[in-house]
């Protein structure tokens, strides 16, 4: 039946297997979707998809305009309609048939169907979380995940009623890179992977129309990736130009792009200076169980780390580095000299760590993000600072390997 | 619900020309006399247009109108007209206008559309000609220019989805303008030069009135009744519908399932399921010869065409090039003496169109020969 081809090709573009381990498909009870309300894109899509399924091409048009009149800019919709109309009046082979159409436009459509109906048919799986999202500090209300492989941006919430678990709290589709992820060089046209922030909020009338309805600047190259030779810059969250609802998944520079509805609302939720921004290549996603039980190994790592700095005993604290940790253009072996000396000095030495954020990095490394507030008090010297630290996994166990004011 | 449309029609549909005017689709479909029973001064507006004297031709038909104001015909042809003027707003006001008064007519309709895709304005066009195709499902010129403009909407569309402009190279829309109302009271109308090339092709779809017996509450008056055909109710035992017969053993079937019946009846009914089989036979290997002696001296031919007419219509349109397939599925037939109702499914298929549609033949003997005396469609 030739009308079915193009339910045919949407269905075997979108059976691409889930990642997510267990995820069904249903969201987490309780969750609340701002994007995907009955109205939102993606539930209007396949519901769309649904009737073409079912060979209901009339019911697919109406809701196709529907779609359209409340996301007039919405490409996919448009090709979509395309496709429902032209299968009146002659058999249709595939999503998109516009004649002596650019095909690389047609393909990122292609790709923005796939990857949205994978999106809203594989939520995140319920009882699960990020594994990235360790700990926030307590002011931190949000953190945002990527995951670039599936073009979607997680909001989750810091729960801080039930200890700080991530709540799940909505999830939006978002373009990346060109070429993809993995930020090494500037021009490379990739989005970077690791564990960043935003660092301020540009206005819109300075920025010009491409950006949409606002820019979230996060602070790509962070400490690791300048450690990594890794350069580059001006990485932003931003929305899209007036005349555009959506870009395809693979379409920026490096940036990670949001629909400007869906940046609208999520800006709401941005702390600049504070809300984590973690872009992974695919969001890696843990039971509660295992979360916890990683979460409080490093925490306790964290506190040994402290209280070994307290008992003035070099070698007890210095154990916590690793072989390859530098500072400052500081060796481990310099490091620990400097701290031998110093702390022949001490009568006492006192040390509290407040606001910790534990953050593991998506990258290939096993790597943790760890900032604090330190109030360091001696006989001789008080400090107070905000201090970065990344805990690297080395012959089975956490140790710094690099740390610094943040 | 209006009726569908005759296969007959549908297998003459031209092939559209690019030339706007080159749809003529000539004929009133309405079963309706009364509003178009002043049509004398018609075939002179006509002859006006086809020379392309258009302010006389409108002069004309203002004249017509002057005494008649709400009459579909000559207001129709003033929209075509003011079409053909260049003056696409005034048509489009006076087929609005049309449709608002006889909604039930798909002729302004298709026209409004073509007037809309001229004007790029797909979606009303869309509109327009879902409209016509509401009244009238088999319409085919409306579908036709339907899928037109759905390729249309779905060019634009791709235009957007694509960030593409191809208005440029987007060709003129080719929709076909319907010329003339069907009317039982129009005479034929002479061909544009235009459209000599497929004569008269669209002119009437026989049998149409009278397939549409029950539609007076938002018509003006029926017409006199001349075709509205009657269908014979089933009345007797006898008249259980016939399961399908093969064409080449029709009758072995019948005396299995009318056993009870008169043997006259019996040989009755297989003769007609014959003859209904041997119509579609003829008409499908285009033996226009034979499928003409189906039809009896008494056929009502559609609105009240001459006969002569009526012929060499039916043979333009059979005559023409390309595979013709006709066949014919679940015949039931009500017998009543020396006249017979047949209902059935009647596949048509040419190079061009495939449909399927009821339809019916009411068929009388005469002679010991089962002829057509009425067909339409449902």
């Amino acid at each position: 039946m030739r009308r079915t081809a193009l339910a045919i090709v949407l269905m075997v573009a979108c059976a691409g297997g889930s990642a997510i381990p267990g995820a069904g498909g249903r969201p987490p009870s309780g969750a609340t979707y701002s994007d995907s309300g009955p109205a939102g894109p993606e539930p209007m899509l396949a519901r769309i998809l649904a009737e073409i399924e079912k060979n209901r091409l009339d019911n697919a048009l109406l809701q196709t305009e529907a779609l359209l009149r409340q996301y007039p800019n919405f490409r996919l919709g448009h090709l979509i309609k395309g496709d429902l109309l032209l299968a009146r009046s002659q058999p249709i082979a595939t999503l998109g048939n516009a004649a002596n159409a650019p095909q690389d436009r047609l393909s990122d459509l292609r790709e923005e169907a796939v990857v949205r109906l994978h999106g809203y048919r594989h939520k995140p799986p319920a009882n699960h979380v990020p594994r990235y999202l360790l700990q926030m500090q307590p002011d931190q209300k949000h953190a945002v995940v990527v995951d670039t492989r599936k073009s979607r941006l997680y909001l989750y919430e810091n729960d801080t009623g039930a200890g700080g678990r991530p709540r799940f709290v909505a999830d939006y589709y978002v373009t990346h890179g060109k070429l993809g992820a993995e930020k090494m060089r500037e021009g490379d046209k990739k989005t970077p992977v690791g564990v960043y922030h935003v660092t301020s909020s540009l206005s819109t009338k300075k920025l010009g129309d491409f950006y949409g309805s606002g820019a979230f600047p996060i602070n790509y190259p962070n400490e690791w990736d300048r450690r990594q030779g890794r350069n580059g810059h001006g990485i932003w969250l931003h929305g899209t130009p007036s005349d555009t609802f959506s870009r395809p998944p693979k379409a920026s520079d490096g940036c990670v792009v949001l629909a400007n509805s869906d940046l609208d609302a999520l800006a709401r939720n941005l702390q600049v200076g504070l809300t984590p921004v973690i872009i992974s290549n695919e969001v890696e996603w843990l039971s509660l169980d295992d979360w916890q039980r990683e979460r409080t190994a490093l925490d306790r790592k964290l506190d040994e780390w402290r209280s070994d700095w307290e008992s003035r005993d070099p070698e007890r604290f210095l154990r916590h580095y690793s072989k390859d940790f530098s500072t400052r253009g500081q060796t481990l072996e310099q490091f620990a000299r400097q701290k031998r000396e110093v702390n022949a000095s001490k009568q006492w030495i006192r040390v509290r760590l407040e606001n910790r954020s534990m953050f593991r990095d998506p990258g290939k490394d096993e790597l943790v993000v760890v900032t604090f507030d330190q109030e360091y008090s001696s006989n001789n010297l008080n400090n107070r600072m905000k201090k970065r630290q990344y805990w690297i996994r080395e012959d089975g166990t956490w140790k710094i390997i690099y740390e610094g004011a943040a | 619900m209006r009726p569908r449309l005759p296969t007959p029609l549908l297998a003459g549909l031209p092939a559209r020309l690019p030339s706007l005017l080159s749809g003529l689709l000539l004929g009133l479909s309405l079963g309706l006399s009364a509003p178009f029973a002043h049509a004398d001064n018609l075939p002179e507006i006509q002859r006006l247009m086809k020379q392309g004297q258009m302010p006389q031709a409108l002069e004309k038909t203002e004249a017509y109108l002057a005494s008649r104001p709400k009459d579909a015909q000559g207001r129709f042809m003033k929209g075509l007209i003011f079409t053909e003027m260049g003056r696409p707003a005034d048509a489009i006001a006076i087929f609005t206008k049309l449709t608002e008064d006889y909604p039930e007519l798909p002729e302004p309709y298709n026209n409004l559309a073509v007037l809309y895709a001229q004007q790029k304005q797909y979606d009303k066009a869309r509109t327009a000609l879902e409209m016509a195709i509401r009244t009238h499902p088999s319409y085919a010129i409306a579908h036709e220019n339907l899928g037109d403009v759905y390729a249309k909407l779905a060019s634009q569309a791709y235009d957007k989805a694509l960030q593409l402009d191809s208005a440029n190279t987007g060709a003129q829309s080719k929709l076909s303008l319907i010329r003339e109302l069907i009317s039982t009271s129009a005479p034929k109308a002479p061909a544009r030069p235009a459209a000599a090339a497929r004569p008269a092709t669209e002119t009437v779809r026989p049998a149409t009135p009278a397939a549409e017996p029950a539609k007076p509450a938002s018509t003006p008056p029926a017409p006199a009744a001349a075709t509205v055909a009657t269908v014979t109710p089933p009345a007797r035992p006898a008249e259980k519908p016939l399961e399908p017969a093969r064409v080449d053993k029709p009758a072995e079937k019948a005396p299995e399932k009318a056993a009870e019946q008169k043997p006259a009846d019996q040989n009755a009914e297989a003769d007609i399921v014959k003859a209904v089989q041997g119509w579609a036979a003829a008409w499908s290997r285009k033996d226009v010869k034979a499928y003409l002696a189906y039809y009896a001296p008494a056929f009502q031919t559609p609105n009240g065409q001459a006969r002569k007419a009526w012929e060499n219509e039916r043979a333009q349109r059979i005559d023409k090039p390309g595979k013709l397939q006709v066949g014919v599925e679940d015949i039931k037939v009500s017998l009543d003496g020396d006249k017979a109702t047949v209902k059935f499914r009647q596949h048509y298929s040419s190079a061009s169109l495939k449909s399927s549609t009821g339809k019916t033949l009411v068929l009388i003997r005469s002679g010991g020969k089962w002829m057509i005396q009425q067909e339409r469609v449902g």
